[in-house]
Order: C-alpha cells, then sequence, then structure tokens
C-alpha cells in the first residue's frame, strides 16, 4: 500500500551547519535524504519506516570533486552522471566509472549519489566494491566536527555502520595511487540497465611480467556488506598467473564468500559467478 | 508532530507555478493532479521503467522518485514543453513518422530520453542511443522503431 504523505517530512537545510544542527538537536528524528532514488522506492511501496528526512540534495557544501597531490575527493552528493564525465576520476578511478555507468540507467545516474549509495549500505551497491579496492577513506561531519574513517571499516553489518546518528558523509577520498595498477570492474545482473547485481567484482593488481606483487579485489552482493577476499589476495601475492594460480585462487574464494538465496539468485549461483569472474580477470591479466 | 503541505515554487514548461504539497509528494503526481499536465505517465512507479521523465534543470530524471520539496525552485520541462509552439521538436516529428509510438504510455518519456541524449551527443552510434534509451520500457517492445525514429532524428538535425 502507498505511503501515507502526510507523516512525512522532508525540510530544506539552508545550508550544512543547519542539517548538522537539526541532527544532533533532536537524536534520531531526522534521517539524510539525498537523490532518493532508493528511499522514494520504498516510500511509494508504503515501506518507508522512518518519517522525518532532512534533504542534502541542495548543499553546496557536499558538491564538488577536488583534486590534490594525493587524493581525490569527491562530495557526497557527487552523482553518478558528475563521476563518470570527470576526466580526472576517468583516468585514474576508471572502476568507480565503470560502476557509475552501470547503476541504473542516464535519469538514475543524474540524481543517484555516492554518499546516497554508501551510506545506504546496500551489499549490492555497485560503486561499493570500487571504493574497496581504491582503498577509500570516508569524512564523516558533525556539530562536533569532522573525523576520517577507513572505508573498509565503515559497514559493521547488513545495512549497518558506524555513522552515528548526528553524522553525515561529507565527502570519499581516494588516494592517488593507482598508476601501474592494472584495473577490472564487471557487474553480473538480469539485464545491462537499470538490473540490480546478482554479483559484481572490482579488482586492481601490480604485477612484474606474470608475477603478481599485488592484488586487490573485493564483491558486491555475496555477502551482507561489501567484501575484500583478503585470503584470496594474499594468496595471489607474489604467485605466477596460470592456471595452478587461477585454480588455486577460485578454491580460496568459495571458501571466503557468503552469499544468500535472495529474489535476484541463488546462493550457488553467486558462488559459481564469482569464481567465474576471478577466473576471466586473472586471465585477462595473463593474457596481455 | 504534525506536518502541513508546503509552498512549492518553480517553473514548468516556462511558466512560474507556485502550488501545494505534501513535501514528499511524489513531482510525477504534482505535475498530473495539480497541473494537469497528464502527458508524464506512471508505468511502474519505482524508477524502472521511464515513462515519468522529465527535465529537472535540464537533466532527465524520473518524476515518481522526485519528492516535491526537492523541485522547489526548479525549472522543469515535461513533454507539454518540448514542442516550441505547433512546431514539434524533431525527435517528436520522427516518432510520428516512423511509427515510434504504439500504445503511447512509454512515448513521453522515450521522446525526452532522447531529446537528453541527442543534446549530450548529436550523432550517437546505435549502441549509444540503447544506453540512451536503456532507462525506458517499451510494454508494446516496440524498441526497433523507437531506434529508427531516434536516428531519423539525429538525421534531420543535421
Amino acid at each position: 500500500m502507498r505511503a501515507y504523505l502526510p507523516d512525512y517530512e522532508l525540510k530544506t537545510p539552508a545550508n550544512l551547519n543547519e542539517a548538522l544542527r537539526l541532527l544532533a538537536n533532536e537524536p534520531g528524528v531526522w534521517q539524510p535524504f539525498a537523490g532518493g532514488t532508493d528511499l522514494m522506492v520504498l516510500l511509494e511501496a508504503g515501506k518507508l519506516a522512518h518519517k522525518h528526512f532532512v534533504s542534502l540534495w541542495g548543499l553546496p557544501e557536499l558538491r564538488g570533486i577536488e583534486i590534490g597531490d594525493d587524493a581525490v575527493t569527491i562530495g557526497a552528493m557527487t552523482t553518478y552522471t558528475q563521476i563518470q564525465r570527470h576526466a580526472v576520476l576517468r583516468e585514474e578511478f576508471p572502476m568507480l566509472c565503470e560502476a557509475a555507468s552501470l547503476t541504473g540507467a542516464v535519469a538514475i545516474q543524474n540524481r543517484g549519489t555516492i554518499g546516497g549509495n554508501i551510506a545506504n549500505a546496500s551489499p549490492a551497491a555497485d560503486s561499493l566494491p570500487a571504493l574497496l579496492v581504491y582503498e577509500a577513506e570516508l569524512e564523516l561531519i558533525s556539530t562536533a566536527g569532522a573525523r576520517r574513517v577507513a572505508y573498509r571499516d565503515f559497514h559493521t553489518g547488513y545495512k549497518t555502520t558506524v555513522m552515528r546518528e548526528d553524522e553525515l558523509i561529507r565527502a570519499v577520498r581516494l588516494p592517488r595511487a593507482t598508476a601501474g595498477w592494472r584495473q577490472h570492474l564487471r557487474k553480473v545482473g538480469t539485464r545491462k540497465a537499470q538490473a540490480i547485481s546478482k554479483v559484481c567484482i572490482a579488482a586492481m593488481a601490480r604485477l612484474d611480467g606474470d608475477i603478481i606483487r599485488e592484488a586487490r579485489i573485493a564483491y558486491g552482493s555475496v555477502a551482507p556488506v561489501p567484501v575484500r577476499v583478503w585470503n584470496t589476495e594474499a594468496l595471489l601475492k607474489d604467485q605466477k598467473i596460470d592456471s595452478a594460480t587461477i585454480n588455486a585462487a577460485q578454491a580460496e574464494l568459495l571458501k571466503e564468500l557468503k552469499p544468500i538465496d535472495d529474489v535476484r539468485s541463488s546462493a550457488d549461483y553467486r558462488l559459481q559467478v564469482a569464481a567465474n569472474l576471478l577466473e576471466a580477470y586473472l586471465g585477462r591479466l595473463k593474457n596481455e | 508532530m504534525a506536518i502541513g503541505k508546503i509552498s512549492i515554487g518553480f517553473t514548468v514548461n516556462n511558466e512560474p507555478q507556485v502550488i501545494q504539497a505534501w513535501p514528499m509528494a511524489r513531482l510525477l503526481d504534482v505535475l498530473r493532479e495539480e497541473l494537469h499536465l497528464t502527458g508524464t505517465k506512471e508505468g511502474c512507479g519505482e524508477g524502472e521503467c521511464g515513462a515519468c521523465s522529465v527535465f529537472l534543470n535540464g537533466e532527465l530524471v524520473n518524476s515518481c522518485l522526485i519528492p516535491a520539496a526537492q523541485a522547489a525552485g526548479a525549472t522543469i520541462t515535461t513533454i507539454e514543453g518540448v514542442a516550441n509552439g505547433e512546431q514539434l521538436n524533431a525527435v517528436q516529428q520522427a516518432f510520428i513518422e516512423n511509427g515510434g509510438a504504439q500504445c503511447g504510455i512509454c512515448t513521453p518519456g522515450m521522446i525526452l530520453a532522447a531529446i537528453s541524449l541527442l543534446e549530450r551527443n548529436p550523432q550517437p552510434s546505435e549502441e549509444d542511443i540503447r544506453n540512451g534509451l536503456a532507462g525506458n520500457l517499451c510494454r508494446c517492445t516496440g524498441y526497433m522503431k523507437i531506434f529508427d525514429s531516434v536516428i531519423r532524428a539525429c538525421q534531420e538535425n543535421n
């Protein structure tokens, strides 16, 4: 059943401080509302449990992409369209741009934001595995000040995070350390556009000839949170890429992932696809 | 906590409007029910089908996913606003001439998505067209004639 609209409030603060004061003064009452591409779907389905929201969409303090010497800082309200069009992101962080282009379609990409995607904390979000392998940091902000959290420590369980009720994500910080890494992102869904992932992989590796010096691999939709597969990465370190290495890595991977059966796919299918995606990535590294 | 309707001012198809709406009312419903602009259609109501597409500050959006409060101060163009008086947009004309519309429910969204694509990319490849319209579903499955219409509109634009 549709939501009863008079129950819902959406405040439009004039600036970031006003938004933060609202969150701080009435803890738990207000929740952030970004581009609405997920929350409006819940609203229409009558499943939006929370009733009081603060719109962050128009806040200039949460927008913009800054290029520093060591890091790129992406404001939380940066849209998927803006990410895809940014020259430095395309050059240095192609997995993030690819994930942005695979999320929904044009109209969704014009409204969906990186900060909204992170805070929404869906394990099926397409940009999150890329943030894990880029070793992103999040800048959280509240009336008490700002703090940085390594993105890998952000999710604590299904749709739960370390963010306090009075905090917002101000920005995502990506270290500019991708030169020489071979990057790869692939999403498997029911169709190319709009579909939510069954499995998504983001992987990058640094090679010396056909020896993998370092590999970072993350998956979406195979656990309650987006995950790095640390044991598989460790197994690949300093190994020559050959069929024995690929087989061993796949076996390790299957021990690390804990997918579930749900409406979009089955656990068995997800495991098989996750292993296939790893094989495809490592095979590509070997052949290029 | 009592919550009232809020006053929202915006410009729709070049006309300034002020309406009263619940903050979380869908822009789709505001356009159709308050302003009687029924060219914007509701298909899925969850951002999958593109039938409710409009331009919000020049960008293609699904109006079923825009809360009214976020449309305050915006410039909006609906399908009713893309023709210049009696002069149809080239995309509209091409849809008529190439059988781009069957039942018509997806047509306003398809046309707006095509206009959005051609603004960004006046010479799209067939793949670009498929990507540009990927967020718009046609339940009549008349996709080939829709793609033909967009190709024809590009030729007209040249």
